[in-house]
């Protein structure tokens, strides 16, 4: 069944599949996750807040990232940044942003949408016995859930924050429709190049396909270990 | 800075002289739902037998059940999509695999597409379906087999008519997400509403209306369909569960 099929290129394209594609496929993954998290938690912040104001423009926000497609977001913001970007600082024409930028914004923004979804499941889970024991010691709101409710929050719900980036990984292989050399893209390039389409996507799916299983494997151990013992 | 806002331009001729840029995109959203529907269909019933052979007592239908599973959810959709696309074809016999290259152009990519979509929804559905078995009491599946049942007459009359309807909240999200991952067939080539918003955009110049459009129709299609799982849910639900529609007390 595959004979006739090339699997040498594999081996050929190796540096530049990992060096070029892994990197930035890891790279924008590790940044999305980081700012992600950090804007997610804001957002469940503000859900959670007091203002209805700032719990509807969040609600907003979250609900209409999660209604449309991620390639509609990546197309959205591709041409959307550059505008935003040239209004900020006050430029005449749309500033150039690079595709490495305007992807780290794209999913920041989108996957923060998600991440403060377990945000706020995270945060609603702690009794609430815990705010009122912080408000008792004097401690004001920042204080109270920077140092009681957000840390409890961030343990319990670390399973789910990693599952969650895994999907991200995952998903940061759609930035082609942009054209960039991500490993997906790096795999596409060579293929065509060489004509060795097969070869390539199947490279490109197993070692997807590890890596995902080989992350999943660890959250479902670190969920083992971090479930609060209970009656057995 | 200034942008040309032209939103008089869903009524202009689209540039495939079919109708307006509206008509254009309004054809994407079908193909967008004739994906949708029929990788939902194909989803269900896939997903649904693998999702009861991780239940079964049978250890190697759990194995091939979790390896189904594994398999779809490590790989991500696009590279599942040229999988189907551009490498099914070679790997299948020479004759099959000039048949599939030799479809016309709509159905060269809407048929990968919704095998797609379909293989991978299933995968999570399977999910579902498994964890929705397994969240019933275990004496449901005793009372069965106590009363003479059959294993497939206690999983057909006993657990699975439970188990939907308990599963119906998550299935509905994962509806909602295939009518957002149909997106990805785009990429090999289906103009689906996605795909005819960026074409637009490359032939108008106006960016903004065209992704505005497009966005506003998705939102639309979601509202449309959590409306219609809440009156299913309201009607199918279990009761006496916490979900399901007790007595009713205060207004």
């Amino acid at each position: 069944m595959f004979a006739g099929f090339d699997w040498d290129v594999i081996w050929r394209s190796l540096p530049y599949l990992f060096r070029e594609g892994m990197t930035f496929t890891l790279t924008l993954t590790a940044l999305a996750m980081t700012l992600g998290v950090v804007f997610g938690t804001a957002l469940a912040m503000m859900r959670l807040s007091a203002f209805k104001v700032l719990a509807a423009v969040a609600g907003a926000y979250v609900n209409l990232m999660r209604s449309v497609p991620l390639v509609l977001v990546i197309f959205w913001f591709y041409f959307l940044v550059p505008w935003i970007g040239g209004w900020l600082i006050g430029a005449r024409q749309p500033i150039q942003v690079g595709a490495f930028m305007s992807s780290v914004v794209t999913f920041t923004l989108f996957e923060a949408a998600y991440y403060c979804e377990i945000m706020r499941a995270g945060i609603q889970s702690i009794p609430r016995g815990q705010v009122w024991a912080g408000y008792a010691l004097g401690l004001n709101y920042r204080q109270t859930m920077a140092a009681i409710v957000l840390p409890q929050a961030f343990r319990n719900m670390l399973p789910v924050l990693l599952t969650q980036t895994i999907i991200l990984f995952q998903d940061t292989s759609l930035v082609y429709v942009l054209s960039i050399t991500d490993f997906l893209g790096a795999a596409s390039k060579v293929a065509q190049r060489d004509g060795r389409l097969v070869e390539m996507y199947l490279f490109v799916a197993v070692v997807y396909f590890i890596i995902s299983y080989l992350l999943s494997h660890q959250v479902r151990r670190l969920q083992t270990r971090l479930a609060v013992p209970g009656p057995a | 800075m200034s942008y040309t806002w032209n939103w008089g331009i869903f009524w202009q001729g689209a540039a495939d002289a079919s109708g307006t840029w509206l008509h254009y995109l309004l054809g994407g959203l079908a193909w967008t739902l004739a994906t949708t529907l029929v990788a939902w269909v194909l989803a269900l019933a896939s997903g649904s037998v693998v999702g009861v052979a991780r239940t079964l007592p049978a250890g190697w239908a759990t194995r091939f059940g979790n390896a189904y599973v594994e398999l779809f959810r490590n790989v991500p959709l696009l590279v599942q999509m040229f999988l189907w696309f551009f490498v099914l074809p070679e790997l299948v016999p020479q004759a099959l695999g000039d048949a599939i290259k030799q479809m016309p152009p709509p159905w060269a990519a809407y048929v990968p597409a919704t095998l797609c979509l379909g293989f991978y929804t299933s995968a999570r559905i399977a999910e579902q379906v498994r964890a929705g078995i397994a969240s019933l009491p275990r004496g449901q599946r005793m009372a069965g087999t106590a009363m003479g049942l059959t294993l497939a007459q206690t999983y057909r009359h006993v657990l699975l008519p439970q188990a939907y309807r308990i599963i119906l909240p998550p299935l509905t999200s994962e509806f909602l997400n295939i009518i957002k991952n149909s997106a990805v067939a785009l990429t090999i080539g289906l103009l689906e509403l996605t795909a005819r918003a960026r074409a637009m955009q490359e032939f108008t110049f106006q960016v903004f209306e065209a992704f505005t459009a497009a966005t506003v129709l998705y939102i639309l299609v979601n509202a449309v369909v959590v409306a219609g799982m809440r009156q299913i849910e309201r009607r199918v639900a279990v009761p006496g569960l916490i979900g399901g529609s007790g007595p009713r007390t205060g207004h």
